[in-house]
């Protein structure tokens, strides 16, 4: 019992930390490039092999690890030596209720692919994301530089601003699917709903047999379009990357609260903010795609479909893979999403981000909270 | 059952060390707002341990996350320092004094309680501590209490909009 949960947190931590980091800074920077019409990295090479500029990350960690780890004067060593770490580790600790695939029997024993499958998994995730936010408000303070010092508390106060919301954003889909549990929503998302259902709240019963045959994946995104947009906006900002990189805006502050920080303890910062990246993917697709499920095809449907031909362990395991292989690609897909957006938009202004959040995001999800309720009241139950 | 014992212990510990430490690094405000942040940490681990998970996940959302954050948003926006804190210099030795009698105070009552033993253990009903028997809780039996509480919050948030407001103007 308690090596198959070492096993499960060492597969996902070794997937996000050993190869989606690794390749994100690869992606950003290609990315970049293509979106801009440039080549991008492409100079890091062993014996003049450079593969497509691959080993820009080895060549990332290397300079990392080998420069100082210069501390200012006057500033507090050891919250400056803390901050980077209380920025890193919470992060990572986030993926242990987030599942990469569902439920799996094999003959007597069952798989579960979640390494904490917990009650209050999204609640845990917003706990764990609230306490990595005092990295950068440390990290600003205790660096004794006013830049450090002004990103710091601009990062504060982002990160209050966007965590309130960010939860009430969240509550039409705890409406919809009636729980917190991560696995369970993910369960929930295995099956099709009609695409066309919800115009009987206007009365209209007698559909066309035609438009009544088409059916959609329940997943969230498909049953509350806004919340997926207002989530996608909060956890973005939340994560302080552009467009939302107030606190470390370079045309006004040097680097912000990363200003006084060089070495492996500025890589912590780069590398949590990459891990969080592949965080918000893996949220977004737990809660809005479907988590693990392939569309239009439940598990009971593949195991089924195989099993005729290679027995049951053997249909369960292929399913096993395929749900697998389907969560990673969903996340890859939110991931380039996000680099999307994070080349395409420049940064917001102070006020109009504080604005954002109060003014539109706020109220909008609160609309949505009774437009989602209202719904669900007039449908009955649509699932 | 002893895993739970040793992690009891281990955060009933880091909770005492670290509200010591809390108060005796008033020198530090933001180390103190950290120590703070741990004890919030420490005390969600032990409401887990018994069962009541709901508040001590929101124990560290609201705690030691948002509130916390408030606190050194403050500390550092208004440049804080440790004299700013606490009563004046000529009333040290006055609340050292009274500090020390109320916790002698405390330890007393909680001897003359505890003396007697304590009684067993109610039995947890199923699914008790989770966020939907919580939920069901505060939304139906006790939904007096939590809206007039909202109702108190909502009143205090005003409130303080308008003096800060009549400051400003």
């Amino acid at each position: 019992m308690f090596l198959v949960a070492l096993i499960k947190s060492l597969f996902i931590t070794l997937v996000v930390v050993g190869f989606f980091l690794p390749i994100l800074t690869w992606v950003e920077r290609k990315q970049s490039a293509l979106m801009q019409d440039r080549i991008g990295a492409n100079r890091a090479s062993l014996a003049g092999v450079s593969i497509l500029g691959l080993l820009h990350p080895v060549a990332d960690v290397l300079k990392l690890m080998s420069k100082e780890n210069a501390v200012p004067g006057g500033a507090n060593r050891l919250l400056h030596l803390m901050a980077p770490l209380i920025a890193a580790i919470p992060v990572i600790a986030a993926f242990a209720v987030i599942p990469y695939g569902g439920n799996y029997r094999f003959g007597a024993g069952e798989l579960s692919l979640v390494a904490a499958d917990i009650d209050w998994g999204v609640l845990y995730v917003f706990a764990i994301a609230s306490l990595a936010s005092f990295g950068a408000v440390l990290a600003g303070w205790a660096s004794n530089n006013n830049w450090s010092l002004l990103g710091g508390i601009r990062a504060a106060a982002q990160m209050i601003s966007y965590e309130v919301t960010m939860g009430l954003t969240l509550v039409p889909l705890f409406m919809v699917f009636g729980t917190l549990r991560l696995t369970q929503m993910g369960e929930a998302q295995d099956t099709v709903v009609p695409a066309f259902a919800f115009l009987r709240i206007f009365g209209l019963d007698g559909l066309p047999t035609l438009l009544q045959a088409i059916s959609i994946p329940a997943w969230g995104l498909f049953l509350n379009p806004p919340a997926f947009i207002l989530f996608l906006t909060c956890i973005m900002a939340e994560n302080k990357r552009p467009p939302f990189d107030l606190p470390e805006s370079e045309s006004e502050l040097v680097a912000g609260y990363s200003t006084e920080y060089s070495g492996m303890r500025f890589g912590l910062f780069y590398l949590s903010e990459f891990i969080q990246v592949v965080v918000v993917a893996g949220l977004v697709t737990a809660i809005f795609l479907g988590g693990w499920t392939i569309p239009w095809l439940s598990q009971a449907e593949i195991i089924g479909a195989i099993e005729p031909w290679f027995g049951e362990s053997v249909a369960t395991g292929a399913c096993l893979l395929f749900h697998v292989t389907s969560f990673f690609a969903k996340v890859a897909f939110v991931i380039w999403l996000q680099m999307l957006i994070r080349w395409s938009l420049p940064r917001f202004r102070y006020d109009q981000l504080m604005d954002l959040c109060w003014k539109v995001i706020l109220p909008a999800s609160l609309l949505n909270i009774f437009a989602t309720a209202f719904v669900m009241l007039a449908l009955g139950d649509v699932r | 059952m002893t895993a739970e014992i040793i992690f009891f212990y281990a955060f009933a510990v880091l909770a005492l060390a670290s509200a010591l430490a809390m108060v005796t690094f008033l020198r530090n405000v933001v180390a103190g707002v950290m120590s703070l942040v741990v004890t919030m940490v420490s005390l969600s681990g032990i409401f887990v341990l018994l069962g009541a998970e709901f508040v001590g996940v929101i124990q560290i959302m609201v705690y030691a996350g948002a509130i916390m954050v408030l606190l050194l948003f403050v500390v550092m926006l208004l440049n804080l320092e440790s004299d700013d804190f606490g009563p004046p210099r000529s009333l040290r030795g006055v609340s050292k004094l009274v500090g020390v009698l109320a916790a002698i105070a405390v330890a007393a009552s909680l001897g003359v309680a505890l003396s007697g033993g304590l009684p067993a253990p109610a039995a947890v009903p199923d699914g008790f501590g989770g966020t939907r028997a919580m939920g069901r809780a505060l939304f139906s039996e006790f939904v007096m209490p939590v809206e007039t509480a909202g109702l108190l919050l909502l009143a205090a948030i005003v409130g303080a909009v308008i003096l800060a407001k009549k400051r400003i103007d």
